[in-house]
């Protein structure tokens, strides 16, 4: 007979576990948010929690290839998300977005700058489907007291001084823009011939490198432990923060422009919550206040405005005049057959 | 006795349930996805992809390196456990804790340490320089993760054999001695054979982590040498190709079942559910 008790205990205290799983929502209602991770500063939920009511349910995805699988699946059901450029396209191709409704998003039209809702065009033609949130390039960051030749291509990486002190980025396109580009060929190409190529500058490019990494560029460079790194230019400015060697360069080759905007999923069970979100976060004040949290570029023209210093205002890492640069582009979603053979192609770099 | 028994049926339910939801349904998912394509049609494309070039390469040295891990946990770990066995209770329950308290922190955690303290610029290399002594460039090679393997899985090679040295009855080892054999020949005669079992569940215990690890090499190798782990991984992660994941698990599953076979055999009593 005890056992059955303790048994029963055990199943009690597992069935009020379970309960806690659907916990109160705000007075009205509750909005589920999927971002990149570190990419929004938290105090911003809790200032738009306290004036909507409505509580926000946080989660974080590492890359859009992790994120994709979860939403087009339906197992958690998403209303905001924060795709990149080419995943957005590919989620608009498979239907797994809802048309926003820009009446709910006065401060979206009004304060994100007109060339970003032109550049949106390359994957939401229309500017229907997304709100752009964060934008930048993709560039080099080297250490001046490491480096004495001057840096402005992509070459550089490809320099057998630097061996063992060079970082990749650690996935498939990043990793493909920088060997098409050295070629001096667009990087959402799917001509075989040229990637073949590509793949060959990454194999010779190996033995110099340090290490494939994400994330980590920016810690491996801060603490001196690299001399070049390829690099979001939104962590360049917080990697020169910490350290005042380290230097942002676009190289002349080419490189990749992307944008992070905020879509709703076509399943969102709280699709106005979604939108006031979305709106909240394109208020000047707010997204002044992600820009300094997270450093990534801002599209907010009025949000921009409103910083102080005048050096991070002009900055020509957050802020760079497209228009110097020559082969700029945006990642397109190429279909299943060209992934599949970027990704067959990078696993053979990987092996070497 | 009756109630006993729909007591031990019942006791049992959350244990099945547990088996069903979180091994077999998995295990079944993998099989699915392992043996279909993209359109749902059964298929063994992704279970023959092992041939290909990239991921035989990745298998053998996978192979290699956690076989080399093994070798070195058990020459590190079979004088410890000796020493252990040999110490009185007090003294030994408390360096087995020693030596099961840093599995209490996280395994990543563990190995980002590593990658910090064998850094160009890390915590060894400071100290060595500091030294005037050459400094240690392993980082981001094969050394950096065989050392995170043997660091990682010694535990479970010690404690095995430990736990089949302290059963070894002190009469026979006596017994031994009172016949005219000398240490090396007890040791051999007796000793080794009889902590076998152990051995064998060290070496499953040790294998197969270090088989199908992708972190380890990615941390402390530096993503330069795949894994089939890191393969599997990015499958799932990188290229969302569930189908060649999976085909390449059920691959590295009959790695894993033979291991296990093997040790069934020779622990028949279980000398390695130590936990």
């Amino acid at each position: 007979m005890k056992k059955i008790s303790v048994l029963a205990i055990c199943l009690a205290a597992v069935f009020s576990f379970m309960g806690c799983d659907g916990s109160p929502s705000g007075e009205n209602g509750e909005v589920i948010v999927y971002n990149w991770g570190e990419y929004l500063d938290p105090e911003t939920i809790e200032l738009f929690e306290e004036e909507t009511g409505i509580k926000v349910i946080y989660d974080e995805f590492e890359t859009n290839e992790i994120m994709y699988p979860k939403v087009e699946a339906g197992a958690s059901e998403y209303d905001v998300i924060c795709p990149s450029d080419y995943m957005i396209q590919k989620m608009l191709e498979n239907d797994l977005l809802a048309e926003l409704n820009f009446d709910n998003l006065p401060n979206a039209k009004a304060n994100i700058g007109a060339q970003y809702w032109e550049q949106s065009k390359e994957f939401d033609p229309e500017n229907k489907y997304s709100v752009p949130y964060c934008w930048g390039t993709v560039g080099i960051l080297y250490n001046k007291t490491m480096v004495d030749d001057a840096v402005d291509s992509w070459n550089i990486l490809w320099n057998e001084k630097y061996k063992d002190n060079i970082l990749m980025q650690d996935s498939v396109r990043d990793a493909f823009m920088v060997g098409l580009k050295l070629n001096g060929y667009s990087m959402n190409s799917t001509n075989t011939e040229e990637l073949e190529t590509a793949k060959n500058s990454l194999i010779q490019q190996k033995p110099f490198v340090q290490a494939y990494v994400v994330d980590q560029v920016r810690d491996k460079m801060i603490g001196n432990e690299a001399a070049i790194g390829v690099i979001y230019s939104g962590e360049a400015i917080y990697t020169q923060r910490e350290n005042p060697d380290l230097e942002y360069v676009i190289p002349k080759e080419g490189t990749n422009v992307w944008i992070d905007s905020w879509v709703i999923s076509k399943n969102a069970p709280n699709k106005e919550n979604g939108e006031k979100f979305i709106d909240f976060m394109c208020r000047p004040e707010i997204a002044l206040m992600n820009f300094n949290f997270i450093t990534y570029s801002t599209p907010n023209d009025a949000a921009r405005e409103l910083i102080e210093d005048e050096d991070i205002r002009n900055s020509p890492i957050a802020f760079p005049d497209l228009s110097q640069y020559d082969n700029l582009e945006t990642f397109q979603y190429l279909g299943e057959e060209a992934d599949r053979i970027y990704n067959d192609l990078w696993k053979e770099v990987k092996s070497e | 006795m009756k109630n006993n028994g729909i007591a031990r049926k019942l006791l049992s339910a959350p244990y099945i349930v547990w088996a069903a939801i979180f091994i077999i349904v998995p295990l079944g998912m993998v099989f699915y996805y392992g043996l279909t394509d993209k359109t749902g049609a059964f298929t063994l494309e992704n279970i023959a992809a092992i041939m290909s070039a990239e991921h035989a390469k990745a298998l053998w040295i996978s192979l290699g390196l956690s076989l080399i891990s093994t070798v070195i946990c058990f020459f590190l770990a079979y004088p410890l456990a000796m020493i252990l066995a040999n110490m009185n209770v007090s003294q030994h329950s408390f360096i087995v804790l020693i030596f099961i308290l840093p599995m209490w922190m996280n395994f990543l955690l563990r190995t980002l340490a590593w990658q910090t303290l064998l850094e160009k610029t890390g915590v060894i290399n400071n100290v060595l320089s500091f030294l005037h002594l050459p400094a240690l460039n392993i980082i981001n090679t094969p050394y950096a993760i065989v050392l995170g393997m043997v660091y990682n899985f010694l535990p479970f090679m010690v404690l095995p054999i430990y736990n089949s040295l302290v059963k070894i009855d002190p009469n026979v080892v006596n017994a031994a001695k009172d016949l005219g054999a000398n240490g090396i020949q007890t040791f051999f005669k007796i000793t080794l054979p009889l902590s076998v079992p152990g051995i064998i569940s060290g070496i499953t215990m040790v294998f197969i982590p270090a088989l199908t690890t992708f972190v380890i090499s990615k941390l402390l190798g530096g993503s330069k040498i795949l894994l089939i782990g890191n393969v599997i991984e990015e499958e799932f992660t990188q290229a969302g190709n569930w189908h060649l994941g999976s085909g390449l698990s059920i691959v590295l599953m009959i790695f894993i079942i033979v291991n296990m076979v093997v040790s069934a055999i020779f622990d028949k009593d279980g000398e390695g559910s130590f936990l």
